[in-house]
Parts: structure tokens; sequence; C-alpha cells
């Protein structure tokens, strides 16, 4: 069985980079996988990765991680007018981050319009994409 | 007196903001096995006729940060420039020992290598604010769009770290020059293979433009 565990943003707002890391960090390694709403920042993510490397053991292997985000060249001056004000006002929330677990998602594929995660059997061979999320 | 005065003031000169150029550091980055230590040797072996790192086709054969000083290039003008190399491990999100033992290494040197591995993708993460400029070498025939790359991106992006992308491995048949240039239309892109030094004097030339 595979567990989704949504985290909106509301409950990562008001932590410290180290702390929002952590967080999502300890929810992995309970081998869920975490969709958060919003993104993090460039630097939590590089401190993501930096602190799963320390975290590395023989039972936890890492994570597979990804984002969906709107492709800003796309939108109109008005659209992103709209989106920087939200932003300002109520922090980034724009978007879906996804992190599993290495040992139990193999891979998530993603080109510009739709993410696709495939998980682990038990015996290591490749289902089939799991869940499919599309960027409205 | 006189003279260890005048000899203090040379020797600070040397440091005057115009030799700058000469410390440099160019560092070489992106996820393993996408050909970052094949382009330093390619590099080295072009401008100083040595090696500079050992290359494999097991993943995160480079664990640990390798910096060769006073690299010297020219270009067709004959304008040269001198950087310090930086060939760093590949950064990615996982590392499991058994991938290593599927790859032929006994046990004991698999859990080694995935724990050396580790380190080498926190040394390169945090060698990130040393850079003056970086080559991100990606592999052609992979997709680029991984959550690696983007964040790799992203932190040279914040920290305003001039970007130059070394599309690497376009002599192999499933290279795609065109969805590289499609993910990252922001950002200078070179198509090469280190490996057989196609196009490496275009790669050379954008060098020049990216450590100016």
């Amino acid at each position: 069985m595979v567990t989704f565990q949504f985290i909106p943003y509301s409950d990562i707002e008001t932590l410290t980079a180290a702390k929002r890391v952590n967080k999502l960090l300890n929810i992995v390694k309970e081998n869920r996988i975490v969709i958060m709403e919003g993104r993090l920042r460039k630097e939590e993510e590089a401190d993501l990765i930096e602190i799963t490397m320390e975290e590395i053991s023989q039972k936890f292997k890492g994570i597979e991680l990804s984002v969906i985000y709107p492709d800003r060249s796309k939108q109109s001056g008005v659209q992103k007018m709209k989106g920087a004000f939200a932003t300002v006002l109520l922090g980034d929330r724009q978007g879906l981050t996804i992190i599993g677990p290495a040992s139990i998602v193999k891979k998530i594929e993603k080109n510009p319009d739709k993410i696709e995660l495939f998980t682990r059997e038990l015996n290591g061979s490749k289902r089939s994409p799991v869940k499919k999320l599309r960027r409205s | 007196m006189a003279k260890g005065f005048f000899k203090n003031i040379l020797k600070r000169l040397q440091f005057n903001p115009f030799s700058k150029k000469n410390h440099v550091k160019l560092g070489l980055y992106g996820p393993p096995n996408s050909g970052k230590s094949t382009l330093a040797n390619r590099i080295c072996q072009d401008w100083l006729g040595e090696e500079m790192s050992t290359v494999s086709h097991i993943a995160h054969e480079t664990r640990e940060i390798i910096v060769k000083e006073q690299v010297s290039i020219k270009n067709k003008r004959g304008k040269e420039l001198t950087f310090s190399l930086v060939d760093t491990p590949g950064i990615a999100t996982k590392i499991d020992y058994e991938d290593f033992i599927r790859k032929g290494l006994k046990r004991t040197e698999a859990k080694l290598r995935a724990k050396e591995a580790t380190k080498g993708v926190i040394d390169s993460i945090r060698w990130l604010d040393n850079m003056d400029s970086v080559v991100v070498v990606l592999d052609a025939t992979k997709d680029p769009y991984s959550q690696v790359n983007i964040t790799i991106m992203g932190n040279l992006q914040a920290r305003n770290i001039p970007v130059l992308i070394a599309a690497n491995k376009v002599d192999l048949r499933k290279a795609n020059l065109e969805v590289i240039k499609a993910a990252f239309p922001q950002y200078p892109i070179v198509g090469i293979s280190a490996k057989y030094g196609k196009e490496i004097t275009d790669f050379y030339e954008q060098l020049f433009k990216l450590v100016k």
C-alpha cells in the first residue's frame, strides 16, 4: 500500500527553513509520499538534498522529488501580477511538491504539463504509473 | 628597510583586482554520470597535456571535489583565460549501495562507495558558494526535467553565478539537444561530446563569454 500525506502550505508557512525540511523528511522517512501545497525555496531544495544525504543509511536510500509549478512565461501580465500579489499576501502557494522515499518511489517523470510517479514492487520491479497529475 | 617596503608593495599589487581573473573558480556541476570528469579531462588534456580525474561507467566515480589550479586556455584570437577548474561529485537525491552491487562491486566496496558518494553530494552543494562561474554538464540522452537539474540551476541563479550548459554525449543517437534547449531556454547551451572532443572548440569560445 502506498500512503500519500497532504501538507497544506499553512502547515509549513511559519516554520524556519531547517524545520520545514526536517518536517518533510521525517514524513518521507515513515515511508509516506508527501504532496505539499506550494514549493520550497531554491536554497531549501538544496538543503533538503544535503540533509537527505546525511540521513542515508541501509534502510533509508534517499528521496525522489518533483515540483509542478505554473510556467510563468505562458502567463499574461494580469496573471503574473495576480500571482505576485498573492505571493506577497499569502506566501508562494503556487505549484505542488511531491517527495517520496526512494525505497517506494522508483522515479518521478515530469514533462512541463504532467507528472508520472512510478512505484517499486516489493521485489524491486517497476509498476506502471500510479499517479498522474496535470497542471491546470 | 626601503627594499623591504617596496617588496611588500609589489607583493600587495599581485592581489590587485585586475589579477582576479587568474583566480576564477570554474565549477563543473551536474547529475552523476553526465560526463563532468570526462569534460575535466578533455580540458586538461587539451591545455595541460594531462588528465585530472578518473572516469567510470559506474555512477559516483568522483566522490571528492578535485581542483586543478591555473588552467589557461586560448581562443581563436589568441586571448587567454586562466581559471581553477573544479570537478565536483554528481548531485543526486538518492544513493543505494545495492545499485553498485548490481554494477559488479563487492558488498563492502559498494557500501563504502555509497557512503563516500553521500559526502560528495554534500560537498558539491556546499562548494556552490565558492564558484565564480559554472558549467552544468547534462547528459543529452537523458530527460533534462529532473528535479536535481532544476534545483542546481535554481541555486546557481539564486547566487547570481553565470552558467553555461554543456549538453554532453551528443555523439550518441539518443541525444536530443532540442529538449535541453526547450527545458532551459534562458541559458546558453552548447552540445558537446567530451569523450571524442566534438564541438569542443565551440565550448571553449562559450567559456570566454561565461568567464568575463
